[in-house]
């Protein structure tokens, strides 16, 4: 336990000791701004709501989150220093935990610092204050799972580029297969297909979510699939760490 | 008490290391000796418990690493071949970090890692980061994460590569003084090292051990050991003067040098003494004449690529 902390605040303060941290906040900021104000019209849409801001998560989510994962497993086989942390006595799922959680810690910073457009919307209206707190928990969750599978993709190659095309393309299917573009591809399945393919994605449990409906199952989807992932890194790093 | 018996490693088809068993004991400096590829790193990664044996045992003190790898991995030191450090950090946030997953915390965590950074001399670049310093000083970061612990078992795969032969002495004296009541392996190519700073050398080759005794042994082993070297002055037929004699047998010119030879003895007989006499009973235009001892360097060429023409001899029978 005590481990995990050690290896989370080592992997946390690499990444504000690095511009990565910095960069990747900014960036976020801008895109989200860009995504919320041009594309989603909130202005002119005239609703007291963060619908549009959001509403494009998953799909900046779908080329952030990779940037940050991909290195989580990578680098450390690609110096080596993998080496050295899997000879030191700490457990394997410390290891994976810590890093994943700081990767996590992360992305609820860069989260947390879009505060502003929700005071903004309770300067201009009177949203409701609940839905948006559900949705920001929503997310940080959405983006636990796109890190989970980060996570796993990083530790099967030595080579961050590839990590991060793998998490990419995999966390794509888990979002679009949510999309009524793929859902309709399937009119001719059993309707419980149908439904087990669009509850596979991040957009149904995220949408319930940002709605409000605080839904423990959809809750429990996110966590269980970030362990299901997390898992899986444990055991891809244990059978690649050689190579 | 290190104890490997029928330790197995194999990647895919490739054998790294084929059936290898030996005991270290306290007190001991092992040195591990091969060619590239010899296996020496595999055996050290499996032993610090990173790799897994395909099959045979590992015991540290006791305890098999595959069943408490923790209590192995918290009774050795180990540093890995490049001394890999995360490059992001400063020298002394990465000591600090090592510290804290050692288990030490507050007043004892500050002392064992001011008297790390005293021992291998890093006070200078404490707050440097690692990515900037020079090779040297990260191979002592390395070595510094590596005793920080005051390890029962320190494990160090080319300690000194990419030192300079100053830094090389400094390393060496540092493992020679933490050698005692400890359990030291260390892989190197640098055969000057072994005889330098190990009680005991093991030669492997293969995945398999081909040699084990004391660096005095095995230099013993060579053809050289008991030989002489002589240089002369000026032109002189040495081979009449003493080819016939049954001591002697081959005379060899040392490369480059014209009027330089070795003499090379019947296993078992001393030649100095003898070629001295008779270097001056007849006169001959010595300039210089010297014992040469044994040549570890010689003995590992010879056994090493003896195997090598061995194992290529199978796989032709083979294909």
């Amino acid at each position: 336990m005590n481990n995990m902390y050690f290896i989370f605040k080592r992997e946390l303060a690499s990444y504000f000791t690095t511009p990565l941290a910095y960069v990747f906040i900014v960036i976020f900021l801008v895109m989200s701004g860009i995504f919320t104000f041009d594309m989603g019209a909130f202005y002119e849409r005239g609703q007291a709501d963060l619908s549009p801001f959001f509403g494009f998560h998953p799909w900046l989510y779908l080329f952030m989150i990779p940037a940050i994962a991909m290195g989580l497993w990578a680098d450390e086989r690609k110096t080596g220093t993998i080496e050295l942390l899997m000879t030191l006595p700490v457990k394997l799922s410390d290891m994976v935990l810590g890093k994943y959680l700081a990767a996590w810690v992360l992305c609820g910073v860069a989260l947390s610092l879009t505060v502003p457009i929700w005071f903004t919307v309770n300067y201009l209206g009177d949203p409701d204050n609940g839905v948006i707190f559900a949705a920001y928990l929503g997310s940080w969750l959405m983006a636990g799972g796109f890190l989970a599978i980060g996570s796993c993709m990083s530790a099967m190659t030595r080579n961050s580029i590839i990590a991060f095309i793998l998490t990419v393309a995999i966390c794509f299917i888990f979002v679009a297969c949510g999309t009524e573009i793929v859902l309709n591809a399937f009119t001719w399945a059993p309707q419980f297909i149908v439904d087990a393919i669009a509850g596979l994605s991040f957009l149904t449990h995220f949408d319930s979510i940002s709605k409000g409906v605080l839904d423990i199952r959809d809750i429990l989807f996110f966590i269980v699939f970030i362990a299901s992932w997390l898992f899986a890194s444990a055991i891809v790093i244990e059978i690649k760490k050689a190579n | 008490m290190i104890e490997i018996s029928h330790l197995t490693k194999k990647f895919d088809s490739f054998t790294a290391v084929d059936d290898l068993s030996f005991t270290v004991k306290e007190g001991e400096v092992l040195g591990f000796l091969g060619p590239n590829g010899a296996g020496k790193s595999t055996t050290m990664k499996v032993i610090t418990g990173f790799l897994s044996p395909t099959s045979g045992k590992v015991s540290v003190d006791g305890n098999d690493i595959a069943d408490k790898p923790i209590a192995v991995k918290s009774l050795i030191g180990y540093l890995p071949e490049g001394a890999p450090s995360y490059p992001d950090m400063t020298t002394l946030e990465f000591l600090n970090f090592i510290a804290e997953v050692r288990g030490y915390a507050g007043e004892e965590k500050q002392r064992r890692i001011d008297k790390v950074i005293d021992d291998v001399e890093l006070r200078s670049v404490c707050h440097k980061t690692i990515d900037t310093l020079s090779k040297g000083f990260k191979r002592r970061v390395g070595l510094a994460q590596a005793i920080l612990h005051d390890p029962k078992v320190l494990i160090l795969d080319e300690p000194t590569d990419g030192l300079d032969p100053n830094q090389k002495h400094h390393v060496r004296s540092l493992i020679r003084n933490l050698a005692k009541d400890k359990i030291v392996i260390i892989s190197t190519h640098i055969l000057e090292e072994v005889s330098a700073v190990c009680s005991r050398a093991i030669i492997i080759a293969g995945g398999r051990i081909l040699a084990d005794g004391t660096p005095k042994e095995l230099e013993s082993r060579s053809n050289y050991h008991g030989a002489v070297s002589i240089t002369l002055g000026e032109d002189f037929d040495l081979h009449a003067a003493i080819a016939q004699d049954p001591d002697v047998r081959d005379i060899e010119q040392v490369e480059g040098q014209a009027r330089r030879f070795i003499l090379l003895p019947v296993p078992g007989k001393q030649l100095f003494a003898k070629v001295s006499e008779k270097s001056q009973s007849g006169h001959w235009p010595v300039t210089e004449f010297h014992l040469v001892e044994g040549l570890l360097e010689n003995y590992f060429r010879h056994v090493t690529q003896d195997s090598a023409l061995v194992n290529s001899a199978t796989s032709v029978q083979q294909g």
